[in-house]
């Protein structure tokens, strides 16, 4: 155990190239997903939550079971899509960065859906009366709401990123490993255990930990300075 | 009067331009962003599915850096257990597929999904399992191995279970031993089903003590780390072809042609003879596209 952590940090202190490679994709195919699931499902969960609407309770029942949907299905589901002999098949997109970035997106579309809705739950009614109250129409008030939650979109923005980087069956299914072009940290971690070769397998498990870090303490910085402002 | 300062900032028309201009900027720009590595390298790619075993063994790797070099065609890698990588084949979602399961292959060739079958490289499987040998099997034939495993019924083996090449071989050779494979499998718990790949199962039998099908390549690679030894390694029926096929849905038939040429090749079966010296100590492969791949 000791030799294996000892041999991991010496790989990470030598700091590869083809590591930082990797590791600079899973960031930049991770933040991309969460970036445009984020884009269209934070107004969507407003959308669902400033409505009131017949089956509103079912449908946010839906979302939050579809927290657990298993990451391999949705591999399967954007490979059956992206395949050349799926629907959407002409784009060629399967085996690419851009598949990782729509599985992962939606991946994480309930996370962030069901997070959001809860968030703006959280706000309570007065802040939307208030705002009403002085003159403000609904689509003011309702910003009002977001942006008096927003030192909670930072826990959301990271839930979602959080699953999509440690997420390995969409990755896989969709990217395919490809060296150079879609291996990201965690199929590389995949492909080390295969392998057999342990020491690379929890050196990249370190660095996904400090991407991870990193994400962190920027968001929670981000959150800090919203509010100071 | 916080909400009211951020009523008062933020007009409703310039928050909906800007969540609509981020819209489009993460769906556009983004993914621009993430794809800029392929833009500079605008050579055209070639999709190659590979089974696990031999891309586990690093021979891919030294074969697409001499290949790229010679041809300026980038070579994507995808490994996953045979049958998954015949019907990316059969999907059009690969060029070329190489993989070791004769009888998978030559169906796939006759259903119209591969061009030709071409037997390239061999090398052997071997049944490995704990150096005590406590089902007595190392003066054995595979078949005749297989068979006192199934007789005793209480010496745990491990199979791959999962329609791989190591697992389609391992249920013909217990056809060959005279049984069949449906009924070895519900004949009791010493048959322990994975679903896993070579790797995992390794560490699986070595924890349990259990016997396993095995290919050299990736028995070697987790030699040092597991309480393995070779059991019964000799015999023709353990001999291990691998073919290469060129898709007949490939958009890139000249790519793919290439590859194949390159892997018959005088360069490539000499960089697949050699491969293993430095890293294992014993070349892994017996290269045999002129001389004939045997029957299996």
């Amino acid at each position: 155990m000791a030799d294996l952590f000892a041999e991991a940090l010496r790989r990470i202190a030598v700091l590869d190239r083809e590591v930082v490679e990797i590791t600079v994709r899973t960031l930049a195919i991770s933040a991309c997903a969460t970036l445009v699931s984020c884009a269209v499902f934070v107004p969507a969960a407003a959308a669902v939550h400033f409505r009131r609407f017949w089956g509103k309770n079912l449908l946010i029942g839906v979302v939050q079971t579809m927290y657990s949907l298993p990451t391999v299905l949705i591999g399967l589901l954007v490979y059956l899509l992206l395949s050349r002999s799926g629907p959407l098949g002409g784009l060629g997109l399967l085996f690419t960065p851009e598949a990782i970035v729509i599985g992962q997106a939606l991946l994480i579309a309930p996370v962030i859906m069901g997070l959001s809705i809860a968030t703006l739950q959280g706000v309570g009614p007065g802040v939307r009366d208030t705002a009403l109250g002085l003159g403000a129409s609904h689509l003011r008030a309702d910003l009002a709401v977001i942006l008096q939650a927003r030192h909670a979109w930072a826990t959301v923005v990271l839930m979602a990123f959080g699953r999509a980087v440690s997420e390995v069956g969409v990755a896989m299914m969709v990217g395919g490993n490809i060296r150079g072009y879609t291996r990201t940290l965690t199929t590389a971690i995949s492909l080390g255990v295969g392998r057999g070769d342990n020491a690379e397998a929890v050196a990249l498990g370190i660095m996904l930990l400090v991407v991870a870090l990193a994400v962190t303490v920027l968001a929670t910085a981000a959150g800090r300075l919203s509010r100071g402002a | 009067m916080q909400v009211s300062g951020t009523v008062r900032r933020l007009s409703a028309r310039s928050a909906a331009r800007s969540t609509l201009a981020l819209l489009v900027f993460c769906l556009v720009a983004a993914p621009a962003l993430v794809t800029d590595a392929r833009a500079q390298t605008t050579s055209p790619r070639l999709r190659v599915a590979t089974t696990t075993s031999l891309y586990d063994t690093g021979l891919w790797e030294a074969l697409e850096a001499v290949f790229e070099a010679e041809t300026a065609i980038s070579l994507d890698i995808i490994y996953a257990g045979t049958g998954r990588a015949l019907e990316w084949g059969m999907h059009g979602d690969v060029d070329v597929v190489v993989t070791h399961s004769r009888s998978q292959e030559a169906a796939f060739v006759a259903a119209g999904h591969g061009v030709e079958r071409i037997p390239f490289a061999y090398n052997h499987f071997l049944i490995a399992g704990p150096a005590a040998d406590p089902a007595r099997l190392a003066s054995l034939e595979p078949e005749a191995a297989l068979q006192a495993l199934h007789a005793a019924a209480r010496f745990p083996f491990v199979s791959r279970g999962d329609d791989s090449g190591t697992h389609t071989r391992e249920q013909a050779l217990w056809r060959a031993a005279g049984l069949d494979p449906a009924a070895v499998r519900a004949s009791g718990r010493w048959y322990v089903e994975a679903g896993l790949g070579m790797g995992p199962t390794l560490a699986m039998a070595a924890q349990l003590g259990a016997y396993t099908l095995t290919d050299v390549g990736t028995f070697l690679a987790y030699r040092h780390d597991l309480d393995l030894v070779p059991i019964v390694d000799r015999g023709e029926a353990l001999r291990n072809v691998y073919a290469v096929i060129v898709c007949t849905r490939t958009a890139n038939s000249a790519g793919a042609d290439r590859l194949a040429a390159f892997l018959c090749s005088a360069g490539g079966q000499e960089l697949i003879g050699e491969f293993g010296r430095e890293k294992y100590g014993q070349p892994l492969f017996t290269p045999c596209a002129a001389a004939g791949c045997g029957s299996d």
